[in-house]
């Protein structure tokens, strides 16, 4: 029988933690997809910090290295500076990235750090049971914002891709979703086009994913895909915000 | 050769291949001569945006195998402690500088030894320690530099010099030895790509499994029983026939030493104990030397803090009294010889 849809071979064959539902598994394939098909598995190094996907190192095949909490950009700087022919990529998930590892996310990103940064927005956080993340919409119900995140109090959301594009060592950023079957093909073209910015050398490379957590959304997989696409695209709009690979220029 | 310049370049004829910090005095210098020659010397030079990312680098390069370093001063190094337990949760060698300014809190910037708790006793969360070194002159902070690059290596874990701003901003001659960097096979873990050829290597400190945490731990214990057996050093003056024994690191050994030489010109039987590895302690080293002594007394730049481990090794068989100044004050042989009198060497 012919075989048309296989497991990557970047990703090991041991059974994920992740909730039924969640879309940790859609990316973390999409990543291994791209390793596959680069044939790069072999030279990377993967960073994956504090939160949902902290035990990635126990999915991916290549090399891995479990960082403190937000410091993931920080740690691939040092991995990426001794090593510059090797392919380094972070994985990390909102809180992490954009609350306690802000500095470390904005400066990787202004010096051009040659790596890539896989970044999960499902405006919460997951590990720790659903609390206020950084990109908690307004209004969201969560452990911390029992009455809905009340931007008086709580501020408002950071929209991470916007805010990299400005800086000029960024050289690709891009923001994009894993609700259906086109948006998740357009995600699986931008980890590719991050990697191969990384492989020319042009700089620091940021994929924004839309993701969702069905448990801390109190939401079946089904209804959080939709909350996905009828309150999250509208608020984080998808596309290329920055790209300087490209002839025309930024969004 | 300034002190923090000495450091830098022993680092960089140590093999130390990268260089992460960010600016504080009083150990500026060090990082403006690693900027100068570390590029130069086929290494990495990078200034990072703030003490936590430093010593995240540190991690990811040293998660490599490669020999990296970061040094600060005693705010900065509070601030690199969460990424000092990771490391050493990780078992990776790293080399760690604090040239030690007052405090709490931002102190001041003149020279103080008051982190001599947070080196040996708690540079961080969990379970660990670091190997910790106390230079008294510059010469031995390039001596102890390389020292700590190989043992960091050997050991896996972390290691810090423990100086002080006196240290730091002393200009004394000194003389590079020879250096061949220590080759240690890293191939076992580091994390530099499989490419194809072997399972892939994890560079990690989370076990989630309580018997799996403990594990690891008591593994890294194991190693430490070793260095606690093999790699106590301590400098004994004057102990054989001494009444007073001083106890006394860094700088405030080299006055502790003056007063010493003052007081048996005096005729009074004064030695000096002076530990160069404060973690692990010499206590064997110091039970040696205060095996005649009647007395001991700690000198620290601090409240005191190493008389805890003093009081310790020799299980509290002799008396120890303490003089110590603190804030950056330095204190001068003149007030520690008075402090010998005082507390009874003068019989």
């Amino acid at each position: 029988m012919a075989v048309v849809f296989e497991r990557p071979k970047a990703l090991l064959d041991v059974p994920f933690h992740y909730c039924p539902g969640c879309t940790h598994g859609i990316v973390h394939r999409l990543v291994a997809e791209v390793l596959d098909e680069m044939g790069i598995e072999g030279e990377t190094v993967g960073v994956c910090p504090v939160g949902c996907s902290v035990m990635a190192y126990d999915y991916f095949g290549c090399d891995m290295i479990e960082a403190p909490h937000g410091r993931a950009p920080a740690v691939a700087t040092g991995v990426k500076r001794t090593n510059p022919d090797k392919f380094v990529f972070t994985y990390q998930g909102d809180g992490d990235l954009a609350a306690i590892g802000t500095a470390e996310t904005v400066h990787s990103a202004t010096r051009g750090e040659n790596i890539v940064v896989i970044f999960i927005n499902n405006t919460i956080y997951g590990m720790t049971g659903g609390q206020m993340a950084p990109t908690t919409l307004p209004g969201q119900v969560t452990q911390t914002t029992p009455f809905g995140r009340d931007p008086q109090l709580a501020g408002y959301p950071v929209r991470v891709c916007e805010m990299l594009s400005t800086l000029t060592g960024t050289a690709y950023a891009e923001r994009v979703a894993v609700d259906s079957v086109p948006h998740i093909r357009e995600a699986k073209k931008a980890i590719r086009k991050a990697f191969e910015t990384q492989k020319n050398k042009k700089g620091f490379s940021i994929v924004e994913v839309l993701s969702t957590c069905p448990t801390n959304w109190g939401l079946t997989p089904v209804e959080a895909l939709k909350r996905l696409q009828d309150e999250m695209i509208p608020y984080y709009p998808l596309g290329v915000y920055k790209d300087t690979t490209a002839e025309e220029g930024n969004k | 050769m300034k002190g923090n310049e000495a450091l830098a370049e022993a680092a960089i004829r140590a093999g130390c291949k990268c260089f992460f910090g960010y600016p504080i005095t009083p150990q500026t210098e060090l990082a403006a001569y690693m900027a100068k020659r570390m590029n130069k010397a086929g290494g990495v030079f990078l200034q990072a945006e703030s003490e936590i990312a430093a010593i995240n680098m540190v991690l990811g390069a040293a998660s490599t195998g490669v020999r990296a370093m970061t040094s600060s001063s005693s705010p900065g190094i509070s601030l690199k402690s969460e990424g000092i337990s990771y490391i050493a949760g990780s078992d990776l060698p790293a080399v760690i500088i604090n040239v030690q300014r007052g405090g709490p809190g931002l102190g001041g910037i003149q020279p103080s030894q008051a982190d001599y708790w947070q080196a040996t006793k708690a540079l961080g969360h969990g379970d660990f320690h670091l190997m910790v070194f106390a230079p008294a002159s510059v010469q031995e902070m390039v001596d102890m530099v390389v020292k700590a690059f190989d043992k960091a290596d050997q050991y896996r874990c972390p290691a810090m010099i423990l100086a002080d701003g006196l240290l730091g901003q002393m200009m004394e001659p000194v003389s590079f030895p020879e250096i061949n960097p220590d080759a240690y096979d890293k191939s076992s873990w580091a994390a530099t790509g499989h490419k194809g050829e072997r399972a892939h290597h994890i560079i990690n400190s989370l076990y989630l499994k309580p018997d799996e945490l403990e594990k690891s731990v008591a593994d890294r214990f194991e190693r430490y029983a070793q260095i606690k057996e093999n790699e106590t050093d301590a400098e004994l003056y004057l102990t054989e026939d001494c009444d007073i024994l001083l106890c006394a690191f860094g700088a405030t050994a080299r006055v502790v030493k003056s007063a010493v030489n003052e007081a048996r010109a005096q005729g009074i039987k004064a030695g000096l104990f002076r530990p160069k590895t404060l973690w692990p302690f010499p206590e064997k080293e110091l039970n040696e030397a205060a095996k005649n002594a009647k007395k001991l007394l700690s000198v620290e730049m601090s409240m005191g803090q190493m008389i805890d481990d003093i009081k310790l090794a020799i299980n509290c068989s002799k008396p120890v009294e303490f003089y110590g100044r603190t804030g950056g004050v330095i204190p001068t042989p003149a007030e520690v010889l008075a402090e010998i009198k005082k507390v009874g060497g003068a019989e």
